[in-house]
């Protein structure tokens, strides 16, 4: 019994720094057509961030409230790189969206060998504050603090996407610039702005996944954003493609199966069922779970 | 509002190409200001085409101008969608292009637009239906419920211009008449440039008529004049008309 609260809770907050990367991801490619490839390194930026501020900003440490201002330095800087990027190199191209992806790849490689030229290749300890290395006795089970706190940050998220997208007008044109950007063109709307916006906030969830990763994992490497956003794509795709919602589901799916499998077959095997996951949910429902925004 | 001399629209040498193929090739049309002008044509000959290259929707060349009320002239080629509607331009596409997974009050507030006061007392007026349907998704409305919201959407702001795309295709006769009804009231405001197949909505609303074949205007004259005239008709628009009045 204990194991199991154990795998689920763990699972759960696995799915959460899934939902984190993949919603910005599905938002991204709902409203604008593009498969963002340099989401992950957004991940590794904000990781790096945090870790680098908790050393070196004044004000910010490992631990309370100085942990907090350097997961928000990360963040922030995830969000700014995200915005730029969108910007200098997305905006441009507006409309032709091979080009943008291949933008997206060749960045994702770009700042990902940047980080690794700066801090180097090999994985650095990353703080964790007190809290989160203690753990709570669930239902008998010594779960690690840090899953609440991954969970946690992705109910915050979810509520608040989903709350945004509902009741402000920059969310209204976004659920229509989902479906159809043009005609949002068409009512005198600039839906670029909404671009920019979207791109930035994508870039702080998953700058906020790269901290929250590297407190789950204990350390951060060049490497790490890319390997999960393998998974947030999987996520992606189960989700819809375009719905929060479903993306929201589809990461819990994801983060259950792949923790189980681990544990009750063999290590590598919960990446396995995660692809057949994939296979199982595309022949039984080519759309994905849902295929509606919120 | 009657018809002036003045010219409000005006494409000269428009072309449009899109996937290869050479779909506009030198339009050359003036809408005046006041009224409705007919955009008429066979299917295929480039009529939504031509509205898409004003608003550009569709890649263009050429020149498209429009000339506000104070006299002054602006370019609308070359710019971006947005800037080209916010001088004051209305669009109801072909195939109405309604939100679906927007409720129709959601899709009147999209249509808000910032440089215009916001009429949906008016549009709720018109359209009774819409008020008491306020909260239904717009993809669950039947084609006529939406094609209100259509032009709802375009009746919400003050406009010079609306582009208007075949507003009664597929109604009933009765849906026909309701929304003729509306766009000659709406008529008497702002001006029209109307692409409709139905020639007696044509006659009761256009005063001018343009008619569009393999992507060049072909003829423009008096609305009337070309309906009279029944061979004039078949030979440009590939129709019988009765003669005389429908
Ligand atoms: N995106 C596109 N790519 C290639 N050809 C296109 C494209 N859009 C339109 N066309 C072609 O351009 C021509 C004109 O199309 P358009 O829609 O303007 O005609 P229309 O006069 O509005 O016809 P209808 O009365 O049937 O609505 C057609 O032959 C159409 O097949
Ligand atoms: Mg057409």
């Amino acid at each position: 019994m204990d194991t199991v609260v154990l795998l689920t809770v763990t699972g759960l907050g696995l799915a959460a720094l899934y939902f984190l990367v993949a919603s910005g991801l599905s938002l991204i490619f709902g409203l604008m057509g593009v498969l963002n490839f340099a989401h992950g390194a957004f991940l590794t930026i904000g990781a790096y961030g945090t870790w680098w501020a908790s050393d070196n900003l004044p004000g910010a440490g490992s631990t309370g409230w100085g942990f907090v201002l350097a997961v928000a330095f990360g963040v922030a800087v995830g969000t700014a790189v995200a915005a730029l990027v969108e910007l200098a190199l997305i905006r441009p191209l507006y409309e032709r969206h091979i080009e943008q992806v291949l933008v997206t790849m060749g960045l994702a490689l770009a700042l990902v060998a940047l980080v690794r030229a700066i801090w180097g290749a090999d994985p650095h300890p990353f703080p964790r504050p007190e809290w989160a290395q203690r753990t709570t006795s669930v239902l008998g089970a010594s779960v690690p603090n840090d899953r609440f706190l991954l969970i946690g940050s992705a109910l915050v998220v979810l509520v608040a996407v989903l709350a945004f997208l509902r009741f402000t007008r920059v969310g209204l044109i976004i659920r229509a610039g989902v479906e159809n950007r043009s005609m949002v063109t068409a009512l005198g709307i600039d839906v670029r702005k909404a671009f920019t916006l979207v791109f930035a906030v994508g870039g702080a969830f998953a700058a906020l996944a790269g901290a929250l990763g590297g407190i789950y994992l204990g350390s951060i490497s060049p490497g790490q954003g890319t390997s999960l956003l393998i998974f947030a794509f999987i996520v992606v795709v189960i989700g819809g493609m375009s719905s929060i919602t479903g993306t929201a589901v589809a990461a819990v799916l994801v983060g259950l199966v792949q923790q189980f499998a681990n544990y009750y077959a063999a290590s590598g095997v919960g990446d396995l069922s995660v692809v057949l996951l994939l296979a199982a949910v595309l022949l039984t429902r080519p759309s994905g779970l849902t295929a509606r925004l919120a | 509002m009657t018809a002036t001399d003045q010219p409000l629209l005006r494409m000269s040498d428009v072309h449009v190409r899109l996937s290869g193929s050479h779909i506009l090739q030198g339009v050359d049309l003036t809408v005046r200001r006041g009224g409705v002008t007919a955009l008429l044509g066979r299917n295929g000959a480039g009529k939504t085409t031509t509205v898409k290259a004003v608003l550009g929707l569709v890649p263009s060349t050429g020149v498209v101008e429009l000339t506000g009320a104070d006299g002054r002239t602006h370019r609308l080629s070359g710019r971006r969608t947005h800037e080209v509607v916010r001088h004051g331009i209305g669009y109801a596409p072909e195939d109405r292009e309604v939100f679906g997974g927007l409720t129709v009050a959601e899709n009147l507030t999209l249509a808000e637009r910032r440089d215009s006061a916001h009429h949906h007392d008016r549009v709720y007026e018109l359209f009774p239906e819409l008020k008491q349907r306020s909260r239904q998704l717009a993809g669950t409305l039947s084609g006529g419920q939406q094609q209100m919201v259509a032009i709802a959407r375009l009746l919400l702001n003050d406009n010079q211009l609306l582009l208007i795309d075949e507003p009664t295709k597929g109604l009933a006769p009765l849906l026909v008449a309701e929304v003729a009804e509306v766009l000659a009231r709406a008529a008497e405001e702002v001006t029209i440039l109307l692409v409709e197949q139905n020639l007696t909505v044509v006659r009761r609303m256009a005063q001018d008529a343009a008619v569009v074949d393999q992507g060049r205007v072909a003829w423009t004259g008096s609305a009337q004049d070309l309906l009279d005239d029944a061979d004039r008709t078949r030979e440009l628009l590939g129709v019988a008309t009765s003669g005389g009045h429908a």
